[in-house]
């Protein structure tokens, strides 16, 4: 029997033709690497290949590695077979792979949002045979309200906190979310002060983004400084010491989970606003239909639940393959944010 | 309805107390008369008959939503709340409708009378034209179940603001066994009627635990009452009129449940109101409260359950006495009235029993009087100040539990289920096993005692060391071990392992302990006193 063009070994998503992976949890030689989030770019590897504006990211955060940087649609062959990197629209600089062999074509999404959010390059439907998906939120409940409504929620928001004479803080992770909020919003309200790690992460991205002028907070930052202004955090920086320099404040965190009361509460937030950066269960569905494709592989999520979606009411061949990607329904963010906090 | 959504939305978006009163209140300002008796309804857990089982509402939902009804089960394992799953995977709709709760609440009262096909035209028409909050306060009413973080006592707060009538007096007006159908806002809230309160009990006085060093925060040893605690149900028993009215803690009316009490009316005269513990009698002795688990649930009380677990009412407060309100009397003089009238009962024949204080004087006496609880089957000790009145709800000061420490045993984590509400998604419900040679008997099943972020890496453990999924439950590789704490044990027909705890819970995380060293089901037996 043919081997398939990827296998999924304990390394990681394994080409064995070309000897590369994608997004390896453990060190190996040659690594297509989709997006900057800790789960996909992985410490350790000898090479790394990844979007030109994403090596300033990884480099960032893996400091001094090998890294080759590619343009969107550019395609290089290794030992005959053609890579490629496509946006997914995840965060800024995040790619799909399309890996093509004697006329079969198979791609990895990485992370992936359908909606355009005017700073990460637009999600690219790519036709293929085989496409291995993420489905972190692949369930019927999930289902976004397009990120105008929810920037005009958040905005108003800010303002209403404002007027109250309180601190806004909002939460998102240091690297993707936090600039996509910066993006959208409104500095006619107030300045943006930003935690460390969010400061420092946004100075990166500014080589080839533009952004509202922010204020890291530092040790000299005052209480009255910050009234009525809102601050961007990683989660990680919810319940520590260091946001007691904000009250009075109110809180907020802005993710896919939020949809859920249960989480909401979990959390001891006092607003939850309902923006991810993963497709919603309409997006997952309608970019499998464009890419054409037969077979669906699920890597994380609900990917036991989605694929026999796929199978028995779509008439997909869908399976699932373990990976170590953020397991299902996990508290998204926690480990990664502990590392880009810190 | 919008402004009721509006108002649960309000309450959803904060974390803090005040924020959530003041809604509340402003809620109370505005609303009608007929919406704010629902809301105060609704809030103490008076709700309307439910008007659809929840196997035709999740078939309709799912319906309405394009969706397998097993991809339903499957989200709403995830989601963790009914209500807010069929609300969640129902496509939004910009159809503006504004019924007021109250009617919304008539017409699920009508739906339940309805033939069948009439409930899903009806249900459908409304759930596409609601908005999703709107959608899941009206799918909380229907499913009847709406614990959404405010508690009977917040409420109250929130309406004494907005009527600026006592809190303690609304809370006694709040008592008992009225519905909406049944009187009104101005009748309920704002007027005085003699009538209302004869079957009406007192809010209940709810002692706290007993913190480190209390003996010196007591002052004077003196100044205390002390009690046995004895593990029984709660209750108030009422005598007025020449009628017996049995409330239980839940304000739950349980008289046909304990018709054991109406002997009281040869003995006691009316205007009597007893606050005590209901407890299974035996033989002349106090029995283990899990004899009492069978009559419990059970709608109707047979002859033979009569026989088997008869109860008797331990008294240790008089709430009213000669048709008068006497809390705001020191409980020494309560205490007085209360042991001279059941010194002139005749206690056997009635089943009333007074709950005897102990003399004691030191604070080395009261520690051993509480070790020996255990071998009374008490589960501790109570203290009351000599000289406090009865107060309402959990309050502290006055009244202090100093419970026996819990047993403890080792078992290890054999299956988990996940969580609701705010644990919705992550696997906190848990069984845990006691080895049996070299297997491991299931023995009980505990939710909580962990923090958050220990459930947090729990909860990943788990999702990682799967061996079995069913529904909503997995079974993992038995590796971690847990110290369990539980209040009582005793044997039992009903269980695998032979044997009942009460109310087990986590006491520890034992990592460094590995599977072999955890208990057996022998080591648990022998905890049963015998």
């Amino acid at each position: 029997m043919k081997q398939p063009l990827l296998v999924f070994n304990e390394k990681g998503i394994y080409c064995e033709q070309a000897d590369v992976y994608i997004d390896a949890w453990r060190p190996v030689d040659k690594c297509i690497i989709t997006h900057g989030h800790a789960d996909h770019s992985r410490w350790g590897h000898k090479q790394y290949i990844t979007h030109h504006k994403n090596t300033s990211i990884i480099k960032h955060r893996l400091g001094d590695i090998i890294v080759t940087g590619k343009a969107w649609n550019e395609t290089f062959v290794i030992n005959g077979v053609t890579f490629s990197l496509h946006p997914a629209g995840h965060i800024v600089a995040s790619s799909q792979v399309r890996v093509e062999y004697k006329g079969e074509v198979w791609v990895f999404t990485g992370d992936f949002k359908t909606e355009n959010d005017g700073l990460a390059e637009a999600y690219e439907p790519v036709k293929c045979h085989t496409f291995i998906t993420e489905c972190t939120f692949g369930l019927p409940a999930f289902k976004w309200t397009p990120q105008a409504e929810v920037f005009n929620d958040i905005n108003n928001w800010w303002a209403t906190n404002q007027a109250e004479g309180k601190t806004s803080v909002l939460f998102g992770y240091s690297l993707g979310k936090a600039q996509r909020l910066l993006k959208h919003l409104d500095p006619s309200i107030g300045k943006i002060y930003t935690h460390g790690a969010v400061e420092n992460m946004t100075e990166v991205l500014r080589e080839h983004y533009d952004f509202h002028e922010t204020i890291r907070i530092t040790r000299e930052t005052t209480k009255d400084e910050l009234k009525g202004n809102i601050v961007i955090a990683p989660p990680s920086a919810h319940g520590g010491t260091w946001i007691r320099k904000m009250v009075p404040y109110v809180t907020a965190s802005a993710s896919g989970w939020m949809t859920f009361r249960g989480a909401r509460r979990r959390r001891a937030m006092d607003k939850g606003f309902v923006l991810s950066d993963h497709a919603d269960w309409d997006g997952l569905l309608e970019s499998i239909k464009t890419t054409e494709c037969e077979k669906v592989i699920t890597t994380h999520g609900y990917t036991d639940i989605f694929a026999r979606y796929l199978r028995e009411e779509l008439g997909y061949d869908a399976r699932t393959e373990k990976t170590q990607y953020e397991e299902e329904g996990a508290e998204v963010g926690d480990k990664k944010e502990k590392e880009a906090a810190s | 309805m919008k402004q009721f959504a509006q108002l649960i939305k309000a309450i959803d978006s904060t974390n803090k107390t005040s924020l959530k009163v003041e809604s509340l209140t402003q809620y109370f300002l505005n609303a009608s008369e007929e919406d704010k008796l629902w809301t105060i309804a609704i809030l103490s857990h008076r709700r309307p008959k439910r008007p659809v089982n929840t196997t035709l509402l999740r078939e309709w939902a799912t319906e309405i939503s394009g969706i397998p009804l097993w991809l339903f089960e499957e989200s709403y394992h995830i989601v963790g709340d009914l209500a807010e799953t069929i609300a969640l995977i129902i496509p939004s709709s910009e159809n503006e409708l504004d019924k007021s709760l109250s009617e919304y609440i008539s017409e699920i009262i009508t739906l339940k009378t309805l033939p069948e096909i009439e409930k899903k035209a009806y249900l459908h028409e409304n759930w596409l034209k609601l908005n999703y909050y709107e959608r899941f306060v009206f799918n909380k009413i229907i499913t009847g179940s709406f614990r959404i973080g405010v508690s009977q006592k917040l409420m109250t707060r929130a309406l004494a603001k907005a009527t600026s009538i006592d809190e303690d007096i609304l809370a006694y007006k709040l008592m008992g066994n009225w519905t909406p159908e049944t009187t009104t806002f101005q009748k309920l809230i704002l007027e005085e009627n003699e009538e209302d309160y004869l079957s009406k009990p007192y809010p209940f006085y709810l002692a706290y635990a007993v913190e480190d060093d209390f003996q010196t925060d007591l002052g004077d040893i003196n100044d205390w009452s002390f009690e046995h605690k004895w593990d029984g149900i709660r209750s108030q028993v009422i005598i007025r009129n020449r009628e017996v009215f049995v409330w239980s803690r839940g304000e739950e009316l349980v008289t046909d449940k304990y018709p054991e009490f109406q002997r009281f009316l040869e003995e006691i005269p009316d205007g009597t109101v007893l606050d005590g513990e209901i407890l299974p009698f035996i033989d002349g002795d106090i029995a283990n409260f899990n004899s009492l688990q069978t009559r419990i649930g059970r709608k109707n009380i047979t002859k033979a359950m009569l026989q088997k677990t008869p109860v008797i009412l331990n008294a240790y407060d008089l709430l009213e006495w000669e048709g008068k309100d006497i809390r705001q009397l020191p409980f020494s003089e309560r205490r007085e009235l209360l042991d001279k009238l059941i010194s002139q009962c005749s206690c056997d024949e009635i089943g009333l029993y007074l709950s005897e204080t102990m003399n004691i004087t030191t604070w080395e006496a009261a520690a051993k009087e509480r070790e020996r609880s255990r071998e009374k089957r008490s589960e501790g000790l109570m203290l009351k100040r000599k000289n406090s009145p009865y107060l309402v709800g959990r309050k502290k000061g006055d009244w202090w539990k100093w419970k026996t420490d819990p047993f403890t045993i080792d078992g290890v984590l054999t299956y988990a289920m996940r969580g609701h509400g705010r644990r919705a998604n992550l696997y906190t419900d848990y069984t845990f096993g006691l080895w049996d040679g070299d297997e491991l008997v299931t023995f009980a099943k505990a939710y909580s005692g962990l923090t958050d972020a220990e459930f947090r890496k729990v909860d990943a453990w788990i999702k990682k060391n799967t061996l079995e999924r069913f529904g909503p439950v997995r079974s993992v590789t038995p590796h971690h071990v847990f110290e369990i704490a539980f209040e009582g044990i005793a044997e039992s027909k009903r269980h695998k392992s032979g044997v009942a705890t009460r109310f087990p819970r986590i006491l520890r995380w034992r990592q460094d302990k590995p599977i072999e060293e955890a208990n057996t089901i022998d080591d648990l037996k022998a905890l049963i006193p015998k």
